[in-house]
């Protein structure tokens, strides 16, 4: 198996042929975030955060998204320059703005992706439109419940139940900012037909979105890992990996 | 189909025409003026005069000055007739072989037509389009026959490459770079696909050929087929346009039977088969991942590139990707040589370029300029400039993708790199004129406010910023926005720009920072505290 | 699973046997069997269920999604992906606006307003007679002609607000015509 080294951050690291950008980082130590990532799933590259600054041939840099690049031999790499911080910090905020993020009430308050997202960035305040959409709560299923107003539409409940669970009851429907995430033929979750109720798709939510029935405020903790040990199981056949 | 069955065809077609033609536009524009029941008219008025047997009333594509429709021309005369009213058929049909119409007659020498150059164009008001006999006698399939017979796919890659022509979609990708990638790609499934999903708003273009000439580019799209290795194409359609999805259909439909598409094609080896793909009301199709996706029948959703389609693209092959304008121009490069093509225009942008001409401009309609016409030469002499009274304030290019270049930028040569230097792009050939009385700031919002309804969703910058941009856009309009706000505008546009996944919401800040470049004083006269 | 209905498949009911009785089912029928029940025809196939049923219900989306064997979400994912599909439906007449950029520099913000204050609609919108639904469309590509208004499937260039008020109200005041 062929092995590239390149450069991340001033730092020589080496990358297995077919890794990307953000596994060979994240291998060294060196942390890139994320949203739309999902150790277990495929990749999308749609939330942008993990965009990173890639030495151009001609000069200059290129923004790729270091979750679906793949690394090659000689890349020279800034994964934290003050241009990305500020992007992130703007992407950040826009997903603030877009639905209705209440974290004082949210059950996944201090156990959610897109909060340490936002302290990690150094957000404080959003300087954008709050959009205040008008936004359904489900709580048709027995044991799950799902609040779009928490939802960023990172889309890691549709691939776990597409990819991993197998039933595909999940999609998302409509387009642009009225996007949202539909059970099949937009039915309540709980009169689903292809729903096993597995609870995948709550796993993989990186915020209060998605949540057990009968949380409070804080006590939704997602279990994330379990979605990456039930892939390795099925396809690598190690467990407890 | 073999040579003596072509020539029979062509033949035929020759004797059965009648010395004097009339030539009746059915594009969309002139159709919407009733020009059918002009043509029924034109044909019952013939009758009528005893001439049935020296007149033919034919339903061509379109003749180009759309806004004086519909459109009449009458050969080998040529005498084109303007805003021709059922009611003057008679008189019409009574001029032939002399004499005068009551009808308004249009100058064929003004600049509207004899600036133009015509190779896209060429056939365009000439052939009928729902008869692919008109195109065979007119030349058509000459050059997918001599292709297939005298030269290889990598002299005919050689060929696309040497004329320098690029992507008529809009970046200007060399096609020749394109093609041979495709080519080089190992042997196994490959496919052709005719991106006709022409969405830009102003741009009428790639409509227009598929209306007037869509055999021309099925032609071009089986010469690229040989060319790079393919058996299939598709063509991805507007299904916003029902005239143009008969006429593709009756055209393909056409060829198949005639055997111009289909296995085996001029008793050669070749084989390739086109079929339709109908679009359903989504812009970002446009973006070549995203009307893969469709093709495949799922959301227009873009991915991101690498891996590009040429390596990459349809259920996982090779795939060449051409706008219509690009594959129409291919059989005249095969026909006419590379070089003859590679003279025509600048040193970076060879070829003709067709615009769609509209806006606050007296004459509008389809234009095809060399690449490095100015501006000024387009909208003041074929264009005629601005309507009675006003003045031209700007000239957008490029759609939502593109930007407004000021009246004091008219000289500006048209090709890829004068465009871009200025901001904007050469786009698919949209071409609007604004007048004195535009708003630029409300021309910025008009382009944010369909970008974020275009927007796809799937990634952030694209989907939450464009929301954003809008709302600073209709504040600053309204004067309700702080120096501030215009501020947090402009970072955020960098930020859209620079991070969002596909070329939609990538370019959608462009027709902001365009008209912040020219008319900043627009944004800033409005800002609280000045 | 109960589906309401039971798309034909390569061993079942041959078309127009539709439970329902409803034959416009065959027509869907045809169309999937035209594309050899392939997945990538959705599309395609939600174009023929359209034509013939005038817009999407629900039930028509389930058989689809049986039809090619397909996840119902993804079916309804495509189906308000693009917005020529509508899951309602339409009016008797529609009237479409074009609101390209040539009809934009033309004054249609105006000519939409007028429609807009005569009909009691927004775009999209039926009115609550389900006489008229208001639709804008992006660019028809009649830039030539501009403002373009879409009366019933008819392009009419050149319009002006009364040339525009006086079509809508000949619907409003005798039938379809």
């Amino acid at each position: 198996m062929s092995v590239h080294t390149l450069r991340i951050d001033e730092k020589d690291v080496s990358a297995r042929a077919g890794q990307t950008i953000l596994e060979a980082a994240r291998e060294n130590g060196i942390a890139i975030p994320t949203l739309c990532h999902l150790e277990g799933l495929s990749n999308v590259g749609a939330c942008r955060l993990c965009l990173v600054e890639v030495a151009a041939v001609g000069g200059g840099t290129r923004l790729m998204a270091a979750c679906v690049t793949a690394a090659a031999e000689e890349m020279v790499i800034q994964t934290d320059t003050e241009r990305l911080r500020e992007y992130r910090k703007m992407i950040v905020e826009l997903l603030f703005a877009e639905r209705n993020h209440v974290c004082s009430v949210c059950v996944a308050n201090n156990h959610c992706e897109l909060q340490d997202m936002a302290v990690a960035q150094g957000v404080d305040h959003v300087r954008y439109d709050y959009l205040e959409p008008t936004c359904g709560v489900d709580l048709s299923h027995q044991r799950f419940g799902l609040d779009h107003n928490r939802c960023i539409l990172c889309t890691r409940c549709v691939r776990a139940c597409d990819e991993v669970e197998g039933a595909h009851t999940w999609d998302v429907s409509g387009r642009g900012t009225l996007s949202r995430v539909v059970a099949d033929l937009n039915t309540p979750w709980g009169a689903s037909e292809t729903c096993t109720s597995c609870g995948k798709c709550v796993m993989a939510c990186p915020t209060g979105a998605l949540f057990h029935q009968g949380s409070t405020v804080s006590e939704m903790i997602h279990e994330r890992t379990r979605l990456s040990f039930l892939v390795d199981a099925r396809e690598k056949k190690q467990w407890n990996a | 189909m073999d040579q003596n069955e072509l020539r029979s065809i062509v033949e035929a077609e020759r004797s059965e025409r009648r010395p004097v033609q009339v030539r009746v536009c059915t594009a969309s524009a002139c159709l919407a003026s009733r020009s059918r029941e002009v043509a029924g008219r034109l044909r019952a008025a013939a009758e009528g005069a005893g001439l049935g047997d020296r007149v033919d009333v034919r339903e061509v594509g379109c003749l180009r000055l759309c806004s004086e429709g519909p459109l009449v021309k009458v050969e080998p005369e040529g005498v084109l007739y303007e805003r021709v009213g059922v009611d003057q058929a008679d008189s019409i049909v009574g001029a032939i072989g002399g004499g005068t119409a009551e009808a308004r007659v249009g100058d064929l020498s003004e600049p509207f037509f004899a600036r133009q150059l015509p190779i896209v164009l060429e056939n365009s008001g000439a052939v009928e389009p729902e008869r692919i006999a008109s195109y065979l006698a007119a030349g058509g399939y000459g050059q997918l026959r001599r292709v297939l017979r005298e030269m290889t796919p990598q002299q005919v890659v050689e060929a696309i490459t040497r004329s320098g022509i690029r992507g008529r979609g809009g970046a200007g990708y060399p096609t020749g770079l394109k093609w041979a990638t495709v080519a080089k790609m190992p042997p196994g499934r490959k496919f052709v696909v005719c991106n006709a999903d022409e969405g830009d708003p102003g741009a009428f273009m790639d409509r227009s050929v598929l209306e007037s000439d869509p055999q021309r580019v099925l032609e071009g799209m089986a010469i690229a087929g040989y060319a790079v290795g393919a058996d299939q194409g598709y063509v991805y359609l507007r299904g916003e346009h029902p005239l143009t999805i008969r006429r593709l259909r009756l055209a393909i439909d056409q060829a198949r039977r005639l055997g111009v598409l289909g296995s085996g094609i001029f008793d050669s080896p070749f084989n390739f088969r086109i079929d339709l793909r109908i679009g359903a009301g989504a812009y970002v199709c446009g973006e070549e991942t995203a009307l893969m996706a469709s093709i495949e029948g799922r959301r227009g959703t873009p991915h991101p590139r690498p891996p590009y389609p040429a390596q990459s693209g349809l259920w996982g092959s090779p795939t060449l990707i051409n706008n219509v304008e690009t594959l129409a121009n291919i059989p005249a490069i095969v026909r006419e040589g590379a070089d003859r093509f590679a003279a025509i225009g600048t040193a970076s942008s060879k070829g003709t370029k067709v615009f769609a001409l509209a806006g606050n401009v007296r004459r509008s309609g389809l234009v095809e300029v060399p690449m490095g016409t100015s501006l000024r030469t387009i909208v003041e002499e074929i264009g005629g400039g601005a309507p009675e009274g006003r003045s031209i304030k700007a000239v957008q290019t490029g759609g939502p993708s593109g930007g407004c270049i000021p009246a004091a930028h008219l000289d500006t040569p048209v090709d890829y790199e004068s465009l871009k230097a200025l901001g904007s792009i050469m786009g698919s050939g949209g071409m609007i004129v604004m007048d004195d009385r535009a708003d630029m700031v409300d021309v910025a919002r008009y382009f944010m406010e369909f970008c974020r309804d275009e927007s796809c969703g799937k990634c952030i910058p694209c989907r939450a910023g464009t929301v954003q941009l809008h709302r600073m856009l209709v504040r600053i309009r309204d004067g309700q926005a702080t120096r501030d706000e215009l501020h947090r505008l402009e970072g955020l546009c960098e930020m859209v720009r620079h991070a969002s996944l596909c070329g939609l919401g990538q370019a959608a800040p462009s027709p902001v920072l365009s008209t912040l470049r020219f008319f900043r004083e627009e944004y800033e006269s409005r800002l609280i505290g000045g | 699973m109960n589906a309401p209905t039971t798309a034909v498949g390569q061993d079942e009911a041959s078309p127009g046997t539709h439970p329902s009785g409803d034959e416009r089912f065959a027509r869907i029928d045809e169309a999937m069997q035209k594309h050899a029940f392939e997945q990538d025809a959705l599309i395609e196939v939600l174009h023929a269920a359209q034509e013939h049923f005038g817009y999407l219900r629900t039930d028509l989306l389930h058989y689809i999604a049986h039809g090619l064997k397909l996840p119902s979400s993804r079916v309804y994912g495509v189906a308000t992906f693009y917005h020529l599909f509508t899951l309602a439906p339409r009016g008797e007449h529609t009237c479409v606006v074009c609101t390209g950029t040539a009809c934009y520099v033309r004054g249609v913000d105006r000519l939409l307003a007028a429609i807009e204050a005569e009909s009691g609609a927004l775009p999209g919108q039926t009115t609550p007679d389900g006489r008229i639904t208001l639709e804008v469309a992006r660019c028809v590509g009649a830039c030539g002609i501009a403002p373009v208004v879409v009366f019933d499937g008819n392009v009419e260039g050149g319009q002006t607000e009364d040339s525009t008020l006086d079509r809508i109200r000949k619907w409003d005041h005798h039938g379809s015509e």
